[in-house]
């Protein structure tokens, strides 16, 4: 008796310990989102009896996962669908798993059945030849506008705009880092920790640089690859070792809270992906981009219903509501942010700004005239169109999946093994 | 005199080791487990989400049973589960802990799909198809033997030791699609061209039917072969075995080149029979929920199918929870958990019986 009053009692002052611990700063806390996401009004009325099947690689943990799961409540409340009208498979490897849940979809009466990592892709295509009456749409693939499939397409966002306008976030703290003499000018490094050595990475990490370089021009930037999409320990040790090699700003394209966690750790600014991680990081939380899927999910179901084709390739930008940022959390980023951003936002929406610009960076030297990117997906990965048009990398324009894989001047790949 | 009567105490109960039973007391307990298990999740659930118990077992039923797709799919998960049990099974049974099979398994793997990537289309398919064969199997037995000849010559921790293992092999997994997949997406594109051949047109009958085949294979084996008693001997006392005669490092060799080829050809199964493509989680875990299939079933291979057959229900069953009612896969976790904690927790009950003292009030 007396040893659990103990415990509970050590229990009780642990609490009470950790309850005390809060400070009592005044915090600005988050601004209001700059580039939030659209309400869906939708203009059509859906059947009663209409469903739609989403296949997800992960289940809510993964920050990539939330954001499409996020997405699928989003479209159910503004198209008022029921429960059973919406049917989610989590936790779906990349392999014939995903082909076996998709032909279930189907027997359970889907429409149209969404999938959301890249290694569905292949299985998504079985799955379409063999039922030709469902719509099959597919997050992050490559192979729909050479496969040739009335009822398979792909789905992507201009998100390249999205981490450019994340990088002017990041490129002021690098400033205001530099201004209170924290840092020198050239000393003005940021971390990136990558998945892959794969052009939706690249195309990822090159718009963020750019973004911050167009605000500080001295930044420079150092790329760990993980090898995984998904890997708390890689991704949260890629952090620390970049965190280490004096990087003074940190972001990520890989879908755990390693990278966030490490940084709220050691207390260095986060540029996060795929939503805010405010909540677990207050003290280093810059902001974060996003690609928000109702968009997609709005036009794919607004197809079907009134018996229109989906498009091969779809690719949302920040005019559809595809691309949106977080707030800014206005206790770590610096002061004037939040207008600085919003003139950015207008700048591309006006299209005087292009982010790959071809006079805002180089490749060893020189300036980028011409290109051939690997746009139709062959077993060789051989080159074949041309994406240098007045004077711009044309991204997302030849296919709705990103294909901007130049490697240019200012990125350091510290290791490309993957 | 009151003080010292009070020193004396006697606790309610003790625990004393059970006589011989008749059979159907270990069926009957075991069932009282399992029922009490569903009772317990069943509140759990209905506490947590809101949802009608019955009906959450209904839809886990619905989500293993509820079609001809989904019992065949249910077959194929079981298929393989169970084939990486049988193959951890002997090497347990000699009481070497292989925490090795994932690793073994998609070490087997990798061979079959470098045979198909760098041979597919330039041999004769037959021939393609047994040089698969012994590639994974040859794979599979390099894998778990390497562990087995540290332990017979140096008596190194084969725990430590196959589990690293593992991430060697995952890792040359990850090496093997940076070389093939030159995109850099880490996804290589399924060849079912080259795949196993599909019996009447059911793209999982031949694992099963497989499977099946070493399920009765290793009972036989580890039942009633010279090998099989040899295993049991060891893993009872190696002493007894070496007074007996037994090469124990022979036994030990011999055993996990059987338990890596089972794996090897699980392998196979997977990536030449099933995805025709690979990744680093092509096993998913399995290597090691295998462990506990094999220990649940106590080792022997016809119940596996049982114990086997358990996990994946409570695996596909709580997905299509899921599916159906947004119940995170948390909360399906924890169902899995409570049910498996009953199961295991009855075999306390199997071994002991708690007597009551009954002469605790004449002591006070």
């Amino acid at each position: 008796m007396k040893k659990i009053l103990a415990i509970l009692l050590a229990a009780v002052m642990l609490f009470g310990l950790t309850a005390c611990g809060g400070t009592e700063d005044v915090t600005l806390g988050m601004s209001d989102s700059p580039l939030a996401a659209p309400t869906i009004t939708p203009d059509y009325e859906v059947p009663e009896d209409f469903k739609v099947g989403f296949i997800c690689l992960h289940d809510e943990k993964s920050t990539y996962d939330k954001n499409f799961l996020n997405a699928v409540d989003t479209i159910k409340k503004a198209l008022k669908l029921k429960d059973e009208q919406v049917l989610t498979k989590i936790n779906v490897p990349e392999t014939n798993d995903c082909y076996e849940a998709a032909k279930d979809l189907v027997t359970q009466g889907c429409d149209i059945i969404f999938a959301n990592s890249f290694g569905h892709e292949d299985f998504m295509i079985k799955a379409a030849r063999e039922f030709t009456d469902v719509q099959f749409c597919h997050a992050t693939g490559t192979k729909a506008h050479t496969e040739g499939l009335a009822n398979y397409h792909n789905a992507f966002a201009s998100i390249y705009e999205g981490r450019y306008l994340a990088g002017v976030v990041a490129g002021l703290k690098l400033n205001e880092m530099i201004e209170e003499k924290k840092i020198t000018a050239s000393e003005a490094k940021i971390g990136y920790v990558g998945a892959f050595t794969y052009a939706e990475v690249i195309s990822g990490y090159t718009s963020f640089y750019l973004g911050a370089k167009s605000v500080c021009p001295s930044a420079t930037m150092s790329v760990q690859f993980t090898g995984s999409w998904y890997d708390p320990t890689a991704e949260k040790s890629a952090a620390e070792a970049l965190i280490a090699d004096k990087c003074v700003l940190i972001s990520q394209h890989a879908d755990s809270m390693g990278a966030p966690s490490a940084c709220e750790n050691a207390g260095v600014p986060n540029v996060s992906y795929n939503g805010s991680t405010y909540e677990s990081c207050p003290e280093t939380f810059l902001v974060s981009s996003a690609i928000n899927w109702a968009p997609y999910y709005n036009y794919m179901i607004r197809c079907v219903v009134k018996g229109e084709a989906i498009a091969a390739d779809w690719c949302g930008g920040i005019e559809e509501g595809s691309v949106v940022l977080s707030g800014i959390n206005q206790d770590a980023a610096a002061e004037g942010t939040v207008d600085a951003i919003k003139k950015a936002i207008a700048d591309l929406k006006a299209g005087t700004v292009k982010v790959f610009d071809t006079k805002n960076f180089a490749v060893k030297g020189a300036a980028l005239t011409t290109y051939t990117a690997d746009v139709d997906t062959d077993a060789a990965f051989t080159p074949d169109t041309e994406a240098i048009k007045d004077g711009a990398f044309e991204e997302s324009v030849h296919r709705s999946a990103p294909y901007f894989d130049v490697r240019i001047d200012g990125i350091t790949l510290v290791n490309e093994k993957f | 005199m009151e003080k010292s009567d009070k020193k004396i105490r006697t606790p309610l109960f003790h625990i004393a080791k059970r006589e011989a039973m008749p059979w159907y007391f270990g069926v009957i307990v075991r069932a009282v487990a399992v029922v009490a298990a569903l009772i317990v999740a069943g509140v759990l659930v209905a506490v947590l989400t809101g949802k009608n118990p019955i009906q959450v077992y209904a839809t886990m039923f619905d989500g293993v049973f509820g079609h001809s797709d989904r019992i065949w799919n249910m077959g194929q998960k079981v298929a393989i589960l169970l084939g990486i049990s049988l193959a951890v099974t002997p090497a347990f049974k000699m009481k070497f802990w292989n925490c090795g099979a994932e690793g073994q398994v998609i070490i087997g793997g990798l061979a079959t799909i470098c045979v198909m990537v760098f041979l597919g289309g330039k041999i004769p398919t037959p021939l393609l198809l047994v040089i698969m064969l012994v590639a994974s199997v040859l794979a599979g037995v390099i894998w778990a033997v390497i562990p087995a000849v540290f332990k017979a010559l140096f008596n190194t921790n084969e725990t430590l030791f196959t589990l690293m293992m593992n991430y060697v092999a995952i890792h040359l997994v990850a090496y093997f699609l940076k070389l093939v997949a030159k995109d850099g997406s880490g996804v290589l594109s399924p060849l079912p061209q080259y795949g196993l051949p599909v019996i009447a047109d059911k793209a999982f009958l031949l694992n099963i039917l497989i499977v099946a085949a070493v399920t009765v294979a290793i009972y036989i084996y580890l039942k009633s072969s010279k090998q099989g008693y040899e295993i049991s001997v060891v893993g009872e006392s190696e002493n007894t075995a070496k007074y007996i005669g037994i090469n124990v490092k022979k036994v030990i060799i011999r055993t996990l080149v059987v338990s890596g080829a089972i794996c090897g050809l699980m392998g196979l199964l997977i990536v030449g029979g099933t995805d025709h493509t690979i990744n680093t989680a092509v096993v998913g875990g399995r290597g090691f929920t295998a462990i506990m299939v094999s220990w649940l079933a106590k080792f022997n291979p016809l119940v596996m199918v049982l114990t086997s057959f358990l996990i994946v229900f409570l695996e596909v069953g709580s997905d299509q929870l899921n599916t159906m009612f947004g119940i995170s896969s948390s909360i399906a976790d924890i169902l899995t958990g409570i049910i498996l904690f009953f199961i295991i927790g009855c075999e306390f009950f199997l071994r002991y019986k708690i007597v009551p003292n009954k002469n605790r009030k004449e002591n006070a």
